[in-house]
C-alpha cells in the first residue's frame, strides 16, 4: 500500500467500499481488544466465584450474617466484617458529602476568581495520594491525635450513647471512618463541582432576577439541576469507601467481633483481605476470604451500574425539548 | 405582605435581614469546608514532607532493605528497583491493549456495542483493587508462585480502564472532518485511523497514560496478594516477587521500630514527589496537545 | 400589525404607518408632568479595560413603555442590565454615574441589590423556565420571598396577566419545559410579575419567538403599562415602534485605538423619533440607512 495517490483515486473509477486487508486487520485487532476487556471482566468474576466455591457450598448464603471467624473449628463468616464495611462506609458518606457539596459551592460560586484555580487543583491533588500513604498518615499521626484528643473528649461528654464508648487505642473504627472520609472527600467534590459549574447561567439569572439571595438562588435552582450527579456522585464515593482495604487496614485495629462503640477496633471486608495476606491455614478459610472478596466483587458492580442509572435518569429529567 | 412600596426600594425588614443573615452563613459554611479540605490536604503533605525529609538520604536512595544486616546501611533501592520493573511492565501491557480497544470503541464500534464496552469498562474500573488482587492471585499464583509479573499483570487490569477511558476522549475530540477528508482522498480506513487520526492523539493518550501510571505507582493491595513474598536484596528478575515501594511502606508502618516508621515516612515523601511530577508533566502535556490540536482545527 | 420582515427597505413609512396609525397612541403630556422612575446621569460602565457606555443620562417615566434601540453592541444590554444590578455578576464589570430610582440611588453602598431586584423585575431574551412544573415556576419566587399567602390566587392571576392562564390551567403541574418557546416567555414574565414590581426590564423579550408568539407578548404590553413601567430593548424598530411611548436610540462611537462604545444620541416620545429624529445618526439609523 503506497502513500495517497490522489491521482490514482481520480483515475480509478468510484468502486464504493472494497475490503483492505489493512482495515480487516486493524478492525479485528481492535475487535479482539474490545472483546478481551469484556472477556477480562468475565474472567475476574469467574475466579472470584471459583476460589469462593468451597466456602459458597460450605456455607451457602448464611455466611454473609454469620459472625464468626473460627479456624480452629473452621467457622467462618463475614457478618462482622459486613457490619464494619457498611458502619465504616456510611459513616464516610455521611460526614464527606455536606463538606464536599460546600467545597464544590465554593469553588463554583463563591470563591474569587484568583483562588478557583489553585484550590481546584488541590482538591484533586488530595485525590491522587495513595491509600498507603494515607493509611501511615493516619495510623502515626491521626491516630495518636484522635487517641489522646479527641476520643476522649466525645466519650466524656456524650459517653452516654453506646455510640461514643470507651475510647481504645487509636487504632478503630472512627479512624478508620475518617480516613475514609479524606478518601472520598476529593471525589464527591470534584464531581459535584462540575455539576454546579454546569447549571446554565439564564437559570441562575432566572432566578437572581426576582430578588432572591445567592443561597436562594442555589437551594432552588441549582440544587434541583444537579440532584442526580449529586447522587451519583455519592454512590460512587460509597463504592470507594466499601472498597479500600490498605488505608483502613492501617488504622481500624483488627478485631473479628461486633461492637457498637465507634472507638472499639473493628475490621472491614477489604481490610480483612488484605490483612491476611500473609495466607490462611486451611482452604476453608482461604475460599472464605474469598467469598468475602466476592461480596465485594457484588457490591461495585451494583455501585457502579446504580450510577450509571440515576445519571441516566436525572438527564431524562431534565426535560424535553432546549 | 404588601407589594414593595412603590416609590421606595423595599426597606430593610426582618424578612429581608433574615434572608441576608442566611445567606451570609451558608457562603461561611462553603468557605469553611473548603478550608478544610486545604487543611488537610496541607496536613498530610506536611507530614510526610517534615517527617519523610529527615530520613531521606543518598543511602536510602541506593541501598537496599538489608533487615539482617541491621548495621548495614538501610535504604530502600530494591523497592524503587521494583516499582520501576513492576509499572513499567504494567503499562507495557496495558497501554497497547487500552488504546485498541479505544480504537475499536471510537471508531468501528456500532452504538450497542460501544455502550456494552464502555459500560464494561467502568465496571472494571470500579472493581476495589484488592478484589483484582484475589483475580490475579488465583490466575497466576495459586499453584504455581508469587511474582513480579503477576504484580504488572494486577496492575495492568488497574491501569486499563483508566487508559482506555482517556484515548476514547481523545479519539472522540478529532474532529470527523480529518477523517473524512483523509477518506476522500481514497485513504483507506486503517490508514486514517494510524497515520491521521492516531497521531493528533498522542499527547492525550500519553497524558492518559502517565496518569494512569502515577495512580498505579502507590496501589498497595493486589501486590500484598501477588507480589509480597519477597526475598531480601535486590533482585530485577519479574518471575520472583519483587518489593515495591507502597508494599515496603505498608510493611514498615507494622513495624515497632521509630527507624523503621521513618523509612516508611521517607518513602512516602518519594512517592509522593513522583505522583506529582508525573501528574504536573501530564498536564504539561495535555495542555500542549491541546493546543497542538486548536492549531490543527484551524 | 406590519408584516415587513427584520431589515426595513422602505423603514420610514413602515414606521410611519406603524407609530401613527396603528397604535392609535395618545400624544403624552409634557415630559415635566411625567412622574419620573429612573433618573439617569452620567452613566459611563466598563468590562475591565473595554467600554461599553459612556455619559448617559436619561430618565424613565412611569406606567410607559420605554424602548432602547440601535445597532449591535451599542450596549443596549449592558445599559438595562444596570437597572436591576444584574451587571454585579460580572466581575470585570465597574461603573460611574448614578442610576436614581424614585430619587434613590440603586448603587448606593447601603442598597442591596437583592431588593432592588424585588422591585425590578426582568425577562430575558431566551426564555429561561426553571426545570420544574408551571405552578412551581411561578410560585418558587413567591414562596422564597415570602408571598405565601393566597397562593394558588397570586399564580393564576399572574398567569392570567401574562395571557397563559388559559393555555395551562389544565396542566400546571405539568414540566414547564414542555411548553413552546412563546408560552415559556409569557411564562417567565408570569413569573417576575408575580412577585408584584414596580418596574419590568424586558431584554429582547421577542428576539427569540415567532411572529405570533412575538404578537402576543407586544399585546402584554400594552395591556400591563397601566399596572408595571416597562423598559424593553428591541433590535426590531418596528416593535418599538409598534409598543413604546418614549424611545431611546443609542449608536456606537469609536476611539482612537479601535474601541468602541454606546451613547445616548436621542430620547424623545417614539413618534417624533420615527418620524422626525433631531439626530441625524437617529435619522440614518431609522431609515435604514445603516444598523
Amino acid at each position: 500500500m503506497t502513500s495517497l495517490d490522489v491521482t490514482g483515486a481520480s483515475r480509478r473509477p468510484f468502486s464504493g467500499r472494497r475490503l483492505r486487508l489493512g482495515d480487516l486487520i486493524l478492525q479485528g485487532v481492535a475487535g479482539i481488544a474490545a472483546l478481551g476487556s469484556l472477556v477480562l471482566v468475565g474472567l475476574i468474576t469467574w475466579k472470584v466465584i471459583e476460589g469462593a466455591r468451597l466456602s459458597i457450598s460450605t456455607f451457602g448464603l448464611s455466611f454473609v450474617w454469620t459472625v464468626a471467624w473460627d479456624p480452629v473449628h473452621n467457622q467462618f463468616g463475614a457478618g462482622s466484617f459486613l457490619f464494619g464495611t457498611a458502619v465504616t462506609s456510611f459513616g464516610a458518606l455521611l460526614i464527606a458529602t455536606p463538606i464536599a457539596i460546600g467545597v464544590a459551592l465554593f469553588l463554583s460560586e463563591l470563591a474569587p476568581r484568583g483562588i478557583r484555580g489553585p484550590v481546584t487543583a488541590l482538591v484533586e491533588t488530595l485525590a491522587a495520594i495513595p491509600s498507603v500513604v494515607i493509611g501511615l498518615w493516619g495510623l502515626l499521626v491521626l491516630a495518636p491525635l484522635l487517641r489522646d484528643h479527641v476520643d476522649p473528649a466525645l466519650h466524656s461528654t456524650l459517653g452516654f450513647v453506646p455510640l461514643f464508648g470507651k475510647a481504645s487505642y487509636g487504632s478503630n473504627v472512627f479512624t478508620a471512618i475518617v480516613v475514609l472520609t479524606i478518601m472520598i472527600l476529593p471525589i464527591i467534590a470534584s464531581i459535584s463541582r462540575e455539576l454546579f459549574l454546569s447549571v446554565p447561567g439564564e437559570l441562575k439569572e432566572g432566578a437572581l432576577g426576582l430578588g432572591t439571595t445567592r443561597w436562594e438562588m442555589i437551594r432552588g435552582v441549582v440544587f434541583p439541576y444537579a440532584r442526580g450527579g449529586v447522587a451519583a456522585a455519592m454512590i460512587l464515593g460509597l463504592g470507594r469507601a466499601i472498597g479500600e482495604a490498605i488505608a483502613v487496614a492501617m488504622v481500624i485495629g483488627s478485631f473479628t467481633g461486633i461492637s457498637a462503640s465507634l472507638f472499639s477496633p473493628g475490621n472491614t471486608l477489604a481490610a480483612w483481605i488484605a490483612q491476611q495476606y500473609a495466607g490462611l491455614p486451611t482452604p476453608l478459610a482461604t475460599s472464605s476470604l474469598i467469598y468475602m472478596a466476592l461480596m465485594l466483587l457484588v457490591f461495585s458492580i451494583i455501585v457502579n451500574l446504580l450510577a450509571q442509572f440515576i445519571v441516566r435518569r436525572a438527564a431524562r429529567r431534565q426535560g424535553p425539548s432546549r | 405582605m404588601s407589594a414593595a412600596d412603590v416609590g421606595v426600594l423595599q426597606r430593610p425588614n426582618d424578612r429581608l435581614r433574615r434572608r441576608r443573615a442566611v445567606n451570609r452563613v451558608m457562603e461561611l459554611v462553603a468557605w469553611l469546608a473548603a478550608v478544610l479540605a486545604v487543611v488537610i490536604l496541607g496536613v498530610v503533605i506536611f507530614s510526610v514532607a517534615r517527617r519523610g525529609a529527615s530520613a531521606l538520604s543518598l543511602d536510602f536512595l541506593t541501598k537496599p532493605q538489608a533487615p539482617f544486616v541491621p548495621t548495614a546501611p538501610q535504604g530502600l533501592a530494591n523497592a524503587f528497583a521494583g516499582t520501576f520493573i513492576i509499572v513499567g511492565l504494567a503499562a507495557l501491557m496495558a497501554l497497547p491493549f487500552g488504546v485498541l480497544i479505544a480504537i475499536y470503541v471510537n471508531e468501528f464500534a456500532p452504538k450497542g456495542i460501544r455502550n456494552v464496552v464502555t459500560l464494561t469498562l467502568d465496571v472494571l474500573a470500579g472493581v476495589p483493587a484488592i478484589v483484582i488482587g484475589i483475580f490475579v492471585y488465583g490466575l497466576l499464583v495459586v499453584g504455581h508462585h508469587q511474582s513480579g509479573y503477576a504484580g504488572a499483570f494486577a496492575l495492568g487490569v488497574l491501569m486499563l480502564p483508566l487508559v482506555s477511558r482517556s484515548t476514547i476522549e481523545v479519539l472522540a475530540l478529532v474532529p470527523d472532518s480529518l477523517r473524512e477528508a483523509a477518506l476522500g482522498v481514497g485513504a483507506p480506513r486503517w490508514r486514517t485511523t494510524v497515520g491521521v487520526v492516531l497521531p493528533q492523539t498522542i499527547g492525550g493518550v500519553l497524558t492518559g497514560a502517565t496518569l494512569a501510571v502515577a495512580r498505579v505507582a502507590g496501589e498497595t493491595a493486589p501486590l500484598l496478594l501477588v507480589c509480597s513474598l519477597v526475598a531480601p536484596g535486590t533482585h530485577y528478575n519479574p518471575s520472583q516477587p519483587l518489593m515495591t515501594v507502597p508494599l515496603a511502606i505498608y510493611e514498615l508502618s507494622d513495624s515497632p521500630e521509630p527507624a523503621d516508621h521513618a523509612r516508611a515516612w521517607a518513602a512516602a515523601l518519594v512517592l509522593i514527589l513522583f505522583i506529582l511530577v508525573v501528574s504536573l508533566a501530564a498536564r504539561w502535556l495535555a495542555t500542549r496537545s491541546r493546543r497542538k490540536m486548536a492549531q490543527a482545527g484551524r | 400589525m406590519s408584516q415587513t420582515k427584520e431589515e426595513p427597505v422602505a423603514a420610514s413609512s413602515t414606521i410611519e404607518h406603524a407609530v401613527r396609525v396603528e397604535t392609535k397612541r395618545q400624544p403624552l403630556p409634557p415630559r415635566e408632568r411625567l412622574e419620573q422612575v429612573f433618573d439617569i446621569q452620567d452613566l459611563t460602565a466598563v468590562y475591565g479595560s473595554k467600554p461599553a457606555l459612556k455619559n448617559v443620562s436619561m430618565e424613565v417615566y412611569k406606567n410607559l413603555v420605554t424602548a432602547i434601540i440601535g445597532p449591535s453592541g451599542c450596549g443596549k444590554s449592558t445599559f438595562i442590565r444596570c437597572f436591576n444590578r444584574m451587571n454585579d455578576l460580572v466581575p470585570s464589570f465597574r461603573q460611574t454615574g448614578t442610576i436614581r430610582y424614585h430619587g434613590q440611588d440603586i448603587g448606593g453602598k447601603d442598597v442591596d441589590p437583592v431588593a432592588v431586584r424585588r422591585t425590578i423585575g426582568m425577562v430575558f431574551q431566551r426564555p429561561n423556565p426553571f426545570p420544574k412544573s408551571i405552578y412551581d415556576n411561578v410560585a418558587w419566587g413567591l414562596k422564597v420571598l415570602g408571598m405565601k399567602d393566597n397562593m394558588s390566587e397570586r399564580v393564576e392571576r399572574a398567569l392570567t396577566q401574562a395571557a397563559l392562564w388559559d393555555e395551562v390551567r389544565d396542566r400546571l403541574k405539568s414540566s414547564a419545559l414542555g411548553l413552546s418557546g412563546g408560552q415559556q416567555q409569557r411564562l417567565c414574565i408570569a413569573r417576575a410579575i408575580a412577585v408584584e414590581p414596580d418596574v419590568v426590564l424586558m431584554d429582547e423579550p421577542a428576539s427569540a419567538l415567532d411572529p405570533i408568539a412575538t404578537q402576543k407578548i407586544e399585546q402584554l404590553l400594552h395591556e400591563l403599562k397601566s399596572e408595571y413601567t416597562f423598559v424593553i430593548v428591541t433590535h426590531n424598530m418596528q416593535q418599538a415602534a409598534r409598543v413604546a411611548d418614549m424611545t431611546a436610540f443609542f449608536s456606537i462611537s469609536r476611539g482612537e485605538e479601535g474601541e468602541r462604545w454606546g451613547e445616548l444620541v436621542e430620547y424623545d416620545q417614539t413618534e417624533k423619533i420615527f418620524t422626525a429624529p433631531s439626530d441625524k445618526r437617529t435619522e440614518d439609523y431609522v431609515t435604514g440607512r445603516f444598523g
